[in-house]
């Protein structure tokens, strides 16, 4: 029910704008590939492991078959080709055999051409194919796991993070998150991970303030959780992060391991990481097609802007990203059930009517975006080390998610910036939650802001700076809105940052199997589920 | 004030102090008697366990009162003088802003082999650490972050081309002494190309000791979890005192 009074035509003007702003980069990103998008279509193809015999330590095979490539041929024409040429001229069974003959130097990668490009384009869509048939029978497997223990009986799902460093540890404090009411488990990846231009290998058991995204940690974690959602009877969903400069092969880790949500933003690794921008967007456009595929919610980051910029001066900038994202994320593919849209409760609590401007921002997200499962996130920046005052604020933040119907909504930690979290505040941080739930879990139906009340005005007016600054964006192209510190504050030239050289502008002949089957994939129409 | 005081609940000397925590022991009678001969350990007696509720199966969480034995004597009160304050991103930028007149320009890296940026990340990046935002984040600071492998002599050559008020290095990898080893080789390069002119030297990593500056050639060591703030401060501070001198 609709309760701010929007006017349609300011809503459809901001899409309008949004998709305009979005429209040159979205043709930058068609237009390129990276050396992470190559390593993800091997990676579906079937190529796991790792080089354990290089000094360094482990380096997975999938990056080095395609530094070769890129040596001998280039990426320009993709990397499909050129493998899948040499597999079948050495007479090879897998990719793996391919990846030690080419770590040993015996292999020279060429590009094919004629009835040898015909041969390799063929096998490299047999092998690709097999990689999104396993992403298609574990979405149909969640869809059936769903169905028999069912989603969980509330709205918002409770979002719980656990970071150990230790995969086993993660296992053990993850299980009884989900039975003391967790709907969702996020494993918060080792810091720095994000600027790793490869995916570690195996079971990892020391992180740095988080663990390791792996395909083996995926998969330890999601059987483990697959085990409790029988002993709770409710399908408990599973969160890693896609993001930093290995997004799409994680996407792609996430869509073979039964992954449910992934963290998956447009612009974040851009304004907080310094990845370059080309590249962001290249991974981002193929990592999203992954997930739509795979059936995963992505959750975008907006409640970062937040963290760097003042919430209620920037409340707008918020909007923008949110609508962006959701741009970027219909090009890509993914339906608007799988919008995990961020936004977070971040005014500083000494701001006078704090709490209605809150409000005013969770209600304007909840009816710009009416199907999308919102992601709700606590706060972070004024949680202080005093404890009692951070379980207040976050009190309050569970019941800002209640009354405007938030979907997802992380548990906010009394000891945020204190220690990581005791066994005792995640269980009193669920109490929390608990309480407002089970005292006001049907206020929303009460709740009706004075049509010329602060709330509704405020509102209109966060909606009416997102305009302008699109209008802005439009004007002066994304990239140098990015370039120029429009979001949070962070200035990133769109030729600066990390990762750029491996963003590789396509040729004529590009060949990635992997985009063309994504890009054909039936475009399902029907949400499954109600996003309130 | 007085020498000898008690904690003050709500009455002088009362010595009343309220604590929390877990025990891994099932809920019930013996649990609650279980912390309470915690809290009498901890000097606290008698101990009222006013509130007990189990966490699972195996673990029980208690909130206590009561009054500890302890007496605080103030005169042997000793802390550690930071000889900087700590000063928030504000006070930092305002700081710089009026002693500078310009950015003060930071540059950072991990030197040798060492691949591990995590350290230098957390201290540069806008994510930050520990909930504070990093260097990047202050208005008045120009923060190049060169990453990682950086060699000596790359970094001696950026650090003159960006003009930088402050060099960060960041060791992880301790093998053999490498850290020290990287250390001493990037003071001395930094000695030598520049003398007297040289940036700030500050050197970063879990396995550093904070009162080998001197013995590493740099002007400031920050061991295991140091955060973004207190080294924004402490170059506020470095600048300050540099500046003091040459007036």
């Amino acid at each position: 029910m609709a309760l701010l009074d929007l006017d349609p035509e300011v809503v459809a003007t901001a899409r309008e704008l949004a998709a305009r702003a979005a429209e040159p980069v979205v043709a930058i990103a068609k237009a390129h590939t990276t050396v992470a998008v190559e390593r993800a279509t091997l990676r579906l193809a079937g190529i796991t492991g790792a080089d354990s015999t290089h000094r360094a330590g482990d380096v997975p095979w999938v990056n080095r078959v395609v530094d070769t490539v890129r040596e001998h041929c280039g990426l320009e024409h993709g990397v499909a080709l050129p493998v899948f040429h040499a597999l079948e001229e050495h007479n090879l069974a897998t990719l793996t055999e391919l990846a030690e003959a080419t770590a040993a130097g015996q292999v020279r990668y060429r590009l094919p051409e004629g009835r040898d490009r015909a041969r390799a384009r063929k096998a490299a869509t047999t092998a690709v194919t097999k990689g999104i048939r396993t992403v298609d029978r574990n979405r149909a497997r969640r869809d059936r796991l769903v169905a028999k223990l069912g989603d969980p009986p509330q709205r918002p799902w409770i979002y719980l993070i656990v970071a150990t460093g230790d995969i086993d540890e993660d296992v053990v404090q993850a299980r009884n998150a989900a039975r003391a009411g967790a709907d969702v488990i996020a494993v918060i990846r080792s810091t720095g991970q994000s600027l790793l231009d490869y995916v570690p290998e195996g079971a990892t058991h020391h992180g740095f303030a988080g663990t390791y995204a792996t395909q083996e940690n995926f998969r330890i974690m999601r059987a483990a959780l697959d085990d409790v959602s029988k002993e709770v009877g409710r399908y408990v969903r599973l969160t890693n992060y896609a993001s930093g400069l290995c997004m799409p092969e994680i996407a792609v880790l996430a869509g073979l391991q039964r992954l449910d949500m992934m963290l998956n933003d447009s612009m974040y690794g851009i304004l907080f990481r310094d990845i370059n921008p080309i590249r962001t967007f290249v991974d981002q456009r193929f990592s999203r097609q992954v997930h739509a595929r795979a059936g995963i919610v992505i959750n975008t980051g907006e409640d970062n802007y937040l963290t760097t910029a003042d919430a209620v001066d920037a409340a707008h900038t918020v909007t923008v990203s949110q609508l962006l994202n959701e741009h970027f994320a219909h090009e890509a593919g993914l339906p608007d059930h799988l919008l995990g849209l961020g936004h977070a409760f971040e005014i500083n609590p000494k701001v006078p009517e704090s709490f209605r401007l809150e409000l005013a921002h969770a209600l304007l997200a909840r009816e710009l975006f009416p199907d999308a499962p919102l992601k709700w996130m606590p706060p972070t920046k004024h949680m202080t080390g005093d404890v009692f005052n951070g379980y207040l604020l976050d009190g309050f933040f569970n019941l800002a998610g209640v009354l405007t119907g938030q979907s997802i909504l992380l548990v906010g930690m009394m000891t945020e910036a204190v220690v990581t979290p005791f066994l005792s505040d995640r269980d009193l941080a669920l109490a929390n939650v608990r309480y407002v739930l089970g005292a006001a879990g049907g206020l929303s139906e009460d709740f009706r802001p004075a049509p010329d009340g602060l709330i509704v005005k405020r509102a209109h007016q966060v909606l009416g700076e997102a305009v302008d600054l699109l209008a802005r964006i439009v004007d002066d192209g994304l990239l140098d809105a990015i370039a120029d510190g429009t979001f949070g504050l962070m200035k990133r030239p769109a030729d600066g940052g990390k990762g750029a050289d491996g963003v590789v502008e396509k040729a004529d002949g590009y060949l990635n199997p992997a985009s063309e089957l994504l890009e054909t994939a039936p475009r399902e129409t029907a949400p499954q589920e109600e996003a309130r | 004030m007085k020498r000898h005081v008690r904690p003050y609940g709500d009455t002088t000397g009362d010595g009343m102090v309220q604590t929390s925590f877990t025990l891994p022991v099932p809920a019930g009678p013996h649990a609650d008697g279980a912390a309470r001969q915690l809290a009498n350990k901890m000097g606290i007696d008698p101990a009222m366990v006013v509130h007990s509720h189990p966490i699972g199966d195996d673990f029980t969480f208690f909130v206590v009162y009561g009054s500890v034995r302890h007496i605080v004597d103030l005169d042997d009160v000793r802390v550690v003088e930071r000889e900087y304050p700590l000063l928030s991103p504000a006070e930092v930028n305002t700081t710089l802003k009026k002693l500078l007149r310009r950015k003060l320009v930071v540059v950072g890296g991990c030197i040798g082999t060492d691949a591990h940026t995590v350290g230098i990340d957390a201290i540069l990046n806008i994510k930050g650490f520990a909930g504070e935002k990093g260097l990047e984040y202050y208005r008045e600071l120009k923060v190049v972050n060169l990453g990682a492998q950086v060699s000596v002599p790359e970094l001696v050559r950026r650090a003159r081309a960006e003009k930088a008020d402050a060099v960060l290095v960041s060791q992880v990898v301790t093998q053999r002494d490498a850290h020290i080893h990287n250390t001493r080789e990037m003071s001395a390069a930094f000695r030598e190309a520049m003398g007297e002119r040289r940036p700030l030297l500050i050197a970063g990593g879990p396995r550093f000791d904070p009162l080998m500056a001197g013995e590493l050639g740099v002007d400031r060591v920050f061991g295991r979890s140091t955060t973004p703030g207190e080294v924004a401060s402490y170059l506020v501070h470095a600048v300050q005192t540099r500046k003091e001198e040459s007036a």
